[in-house]
C-alpha cells in the first residue's frame, strides 16, 4: 500500500523545476530545453484537438509564449509538463471557438452517446495486425479512427492513454471530476477498439481451405 | 461475475489498479468467456498502438521554424 509522500522537498524537485527557477531568474536557454522537451506533446495534442495542422502550429506557439508569460504563476505543487498541457488544451479550444464562430466547443458537453459501451465486433484480431500495413497506411487509419471520436472522448485519450496523463491529472487539466475522465476513458478505449476492428480484425478462413493440405 | 460486470471493470484491469481479490475474479470470469478475453486484449492493443505510433509528425524543419519564433519572442520579452 502507498504511503502519502510529503511534496517533493528541495533536494527532490523535478528537474524541471529548476529549469523554471532559471528562467524565472533571467536564463532564456533554460526555457528553450523546456520547449525542446515538450514541444512535440504539445504538437501532438494541438493536433489532436483542432484536427488542423495550422492551427496546432499556431497553438503551439501561442501556448509557449503564453506559459513563459505566466511562468510566475506556475506553482511547483503541480508538474509542469501538466500546466503546461493544460495551457496547449486551453489553447487549442480557444482556437476551434474562433475557427467556429457561434458554434460551442466545450469538452463538458454530455456526450449522448451509447456507441462503444457494449462491444459489439467481438472478432478477435489478426497477431501484430499493424503490419499488415505501410507506415503510411496505418498512420492514416489511426488519424482517421480517432478523429471520428466524440471531442470530449478523444481528449481523454489523447492526454490519459497517449501522453501519459494520471486519471487525477487528466481530470485537473480538463477541470472534470475523476469519475467523468473514468467513464470517457472506458468509452473511448471501447469505441476506438470497435473502429480499428474493421482493420485487425483475423480474416475469415472458409473452413473447407482452413486446413493446410 | 457477468460480462457487464467485467466491462465496468475492465479499465482498471489495463491500468492495474484491482485488488489481488478483484483481479481473480475477473481472471476467472476471463477463462471462461472469450468475448471478454478478445476485447481485454484487443483492447490492450488499441492503446499499444497508439501509444507507440507517431500519427501527428513534427518535421525538423517545422519544429526548428517554430522554436525559432518562440525563442525570439521570449527574448523580447513576449
Amino acid at each position: 500500500m502507498a504511503t502519502i509522500q510529503p511534496i517533493a522537498g528541495e533536494n527532490e524537485q523535478h528537474p524541471d523545476v529548476a529549469l523554471v527557477e532559471r528562467v524565472r531568474a533571467g536564463d532564456v536557454s533554460a526555457y528553450d530545453t523546456l520547449v525542446r522537451k515538450y514541444d512535440r506533446q504539445v504538437f501532438r495534442i494541438a493536433q489532436h484537438i483542432t484536427q488542423n495542422r495550422e492551427d496546432a502550429e499556431d497553438v503551439m506557439q501561442d501556448a509557449f509564449l503564453k506559459a513563459y508569460e505566466k511562468l510566475d504563476q506556475f506553482q511547483g505543487n503541480s508538474k509542469f509538463y501538466t500546466w503546461l498541457v493544460r495551457i496547449a488544451v486551453n489553447e487549442s479550444l480557444m482556437r476551434l471557438r474562433k475557427r467556429r464562430t457561434g458554434k460551442m466547443v466545450s469538452i463538458d458537453e454530455d456526450i449522448e452517446t451509447e456507441e462503444g459501451s457494449v462491444p459489439r465486433d467481438l472478432a478477435d484480431w489478426a497477431p501484430d495486425p499493424e503490419q499488415n500495413y505501410s507506415q503510411a497506411e496505418l498512420a492514416e487509419i489511426l488519424r482517421k479512427t480517432i478523429q471520428g471520436l466524440p471531442q470530449g472522448f478523444r481528449i481523454v485519450f489523447v492526454l490519459r492513454d497517449v501522453e501519459g496523463l494520471s486519471t487525477e491529472e487528466t481530470a485537473e487539466t480538463l477541470n472534470l471530476s475523476v469519475p467523468a475522465v473514468k467513464s470517457r476513458l472506458l468509452r473511448a478505449r471501447l469505441q476506438l477498439r470497435e473502429r480499428l476492428s474493421r482493420y485487425f480484425r483475423r480474416k475469415k478462413v472458409p473452413k473447407e481451405m482452413g486446413v493446410d493440405k | 461475475m457477468t460480462c457487464t460486470e467485467f466491462l465496468a471493470l475492465l479499465d482498471d484491469l489495463i491500468d492495474d489498479s484491482v485488488t489481488p481479490e478483484t483481479r481473480a475474479e475477473l481472471q476467472q470470469h476471463l477463462q471462461g468467456c472469450e468475448h471478454c478475453e478478445v476485447t481485454l486484449s484487443t483492447t490492450r492493443k488499441t492503446i499499444e498502438i497508439y501509444r507507440s505510433h507517431e500519427i501527428y509528425d513534427l518535421p525538423p524543419s517545422l519544429r526548428e521554424r517554430l522554436h525559432a519564433a518562440i525563442m525570439a519572442r521570449c527574448k523580447k520579452g513576449c
